[in-house]
């Protein structure tokens, strides 16, 4: 057993002299790999924390929303239909929801307006998120005026901010009383955004989605685990730019693993005939050229997984905030929390070690296996 | 020094890094329990259905809440006019 592992230190030392004799090729490879396994693994980490933090904060979110639909779009409900719905069994309570958009010319960005239906706010108080006070630089008691839709101006005073730690959730919104809502939006008493119902039993949602819809054919139930799997699809593999991140990654990677494979350059044909002559034995030139893949693609591995996982949650992600903030003015300052999946972990591994240690050995041996004077000629 | 043992070294560094990034998940995320259930707690009070991730168009915005024939969710990687419709995809049905 000692004289293996002898043999392979042996194997070892002889790998590394050999590819720090060709360095500049090996780094430029090693750089080229990491950042190849560090975009993969950023990816991989980022979208997965964000969808396991939204499946947390999501969970407490309304059970059943109900929209009202008018030529196919989502349209102002009438407070009649809380009556239309009458009696449901399963169904503790409901009421109306009002919120809606606002864009401020000022900054060129989108808020959410919202009227909180537990917070008491006076008229043209307001509560705002971290990120509006940030870009608009307010602070609790400044004055945000505003023009509405129809040219009357508004004047709101902050009362307070929303606390910066719940960016993720409140980056846009502004809260605000109902009638300053109504007033502002020129909406008339009785007709609510949506409407919010909540449900005694889970597992009666379908059903009673199902009893909405009959009563009410012109709405659209949305249930809670809609809500769930639309943020579980979020920056799904199989589409969009992630996609095109990851295929390009992929691509590049099958490139460098197909130039390893599809032959040796004349110096690496030398040196095998050189040590084949001396006297090596041919699995003895495999395990110094598996050592060889080895040490490259392990530490692309570990030094790309490292520094993804700094990026992702030590520089929350700050390479793809340009992807993701996109046109948008408000974007959350937020450190997504390190949620690591072993399973991805291990299948990025799987995925970036194997392939490119046996790209290396298949080459190798087909030329450890002829004559070591045809190999030098 | 052996080159191989210089390799051992920098091996068990990095593994050593690779074990102490999973702590640290550990850690941190015991840590910033209280953010999350902050954000919970929120989500609930003021009855959200989105994160505010992407402002920049309201079907971006409430993702879930979003018309079914808004812009960007005509097919999974159609052509989008904002750059977070490549992101994402449309509200999760079925």
């Amino acid at each position: 057993m000692n004289h293996f592992f002898q043999k392979q230190r042996y194997l070892i030392d002889f790998t590394l002299a050999s590819l720090k004799r060709r360095p500049g090729k090996n780094l430029s490879l090693l750089l080229v790999y990491t950042m190849i396994v560090f975009l993969l693994a950023s990816v991989m980490l980022f979208t997965h924390a964000l969808r396991t933090e939204a499946g947390i904060i999501l969970q407490d979110s309304p059970e059943i929303i109900l929209q009202k639909m008018q030529a196919g779009r989502h349209a102002l409900i009438p407070a009649a239909y809380l009556e239309k719905i009458g009696h449901i069994r399963g169904v503790v309570s409901k009421h109306g929801r009002l919120w809606g958009y606002f864009y401020d010319p000022a900054v060129k960005s989108n808020y959410t307006l919202m009227v909180p239906s537990e917070r008491k706010l006076k008229n043209n108080e307001i509560v705002i998120g971290a990120t509006i006070a940030k870009t608009r630089g307010l602070g609790t008691g400044d004055i945000l005026a505003f023009r509405s839709a129809d040219g009357r101006p508004f004047s709101f005073r902050v009362k307070d901010i929303l606390s910066t730690e719940s960016e993720l959730v409140s980056a846009d919104l502004i809260l605000l009383n109902e009638s300053t809502y109504r007033n502002f939006f020129n909406i008339q008493e009785g007709y609510y955004t949506d409407l919010a119902l909540s449900v005694r039993n889970p597992n009666e949602l379908r059903k009673i989605a199902e009893k909405l819809v009959v009563k009410l054919p012109d709405t659209r139930p949305i249930l809670r685990e809609e809500i769930l799997r639309t943020y579980d699809a979020i920056f799904n593999w199989r589409q969009g730019i992630v996609f095109v991140l990851l295929s390009g990654a992929v691509l590049a990677f099958v490139i460098f693993a197909w130039d390893k494979a599809s032959g040796l350059s004349a110096e690496e044909r030398k040196e095998i005939g050189v040590l084949k002559a001396i006297g090596w034995e041919t699995s003895d030139v495999l395990r110094m050229k598996f050592w060889e893949g080895s040490i490259i693609s392990l530490s692309a591995f570990l030094l790309g997984y490292l520094a993804a996982y700094t990026h992702v949650f030590y520089a929350s992600a700050a390479l793809f905030e340009p992807i993701l903030k996109g046109w948008a003015v408000l974007y959350p300052d937020f450190h997504p929390l390190p949620f690591v999946d072993g399973l991805q972990v291990a299948t990025l591994f799987f995925f970036t070690v194997f392939p490119y240690t046996v790209a290396t050995i298949i080459p190798i041996w087909r030329a450890a296996i002829t004559d070591p004077d045809t190999v030098m000629r | 020094m052996r080159k191989s043992s210089i390799f051992f070294l920098y091996s068990g560094v990095l593994f050593l890094l690779l074990a102490l990034s999973a702590l640290d998940a550990g850690i941190r995320g015991d840590a910033q329990a209280h953010r999350l259930s902050l954000m919970s707690q929120q989500v609930s009070e003021l009855e959200l259905t989105d994160l505010s991730l992407f402002t920049e168009a309201r079907y971006t915005r409430h993702l879930s809440q979003a018309d079914l024939h808004s812009a960007f969710q005509d097919h999974p990687i159609a052509f989008e006019h904002f750059p977070s419709g490549s992101l994402v995809t449309p509200p999760q049905t079925q």
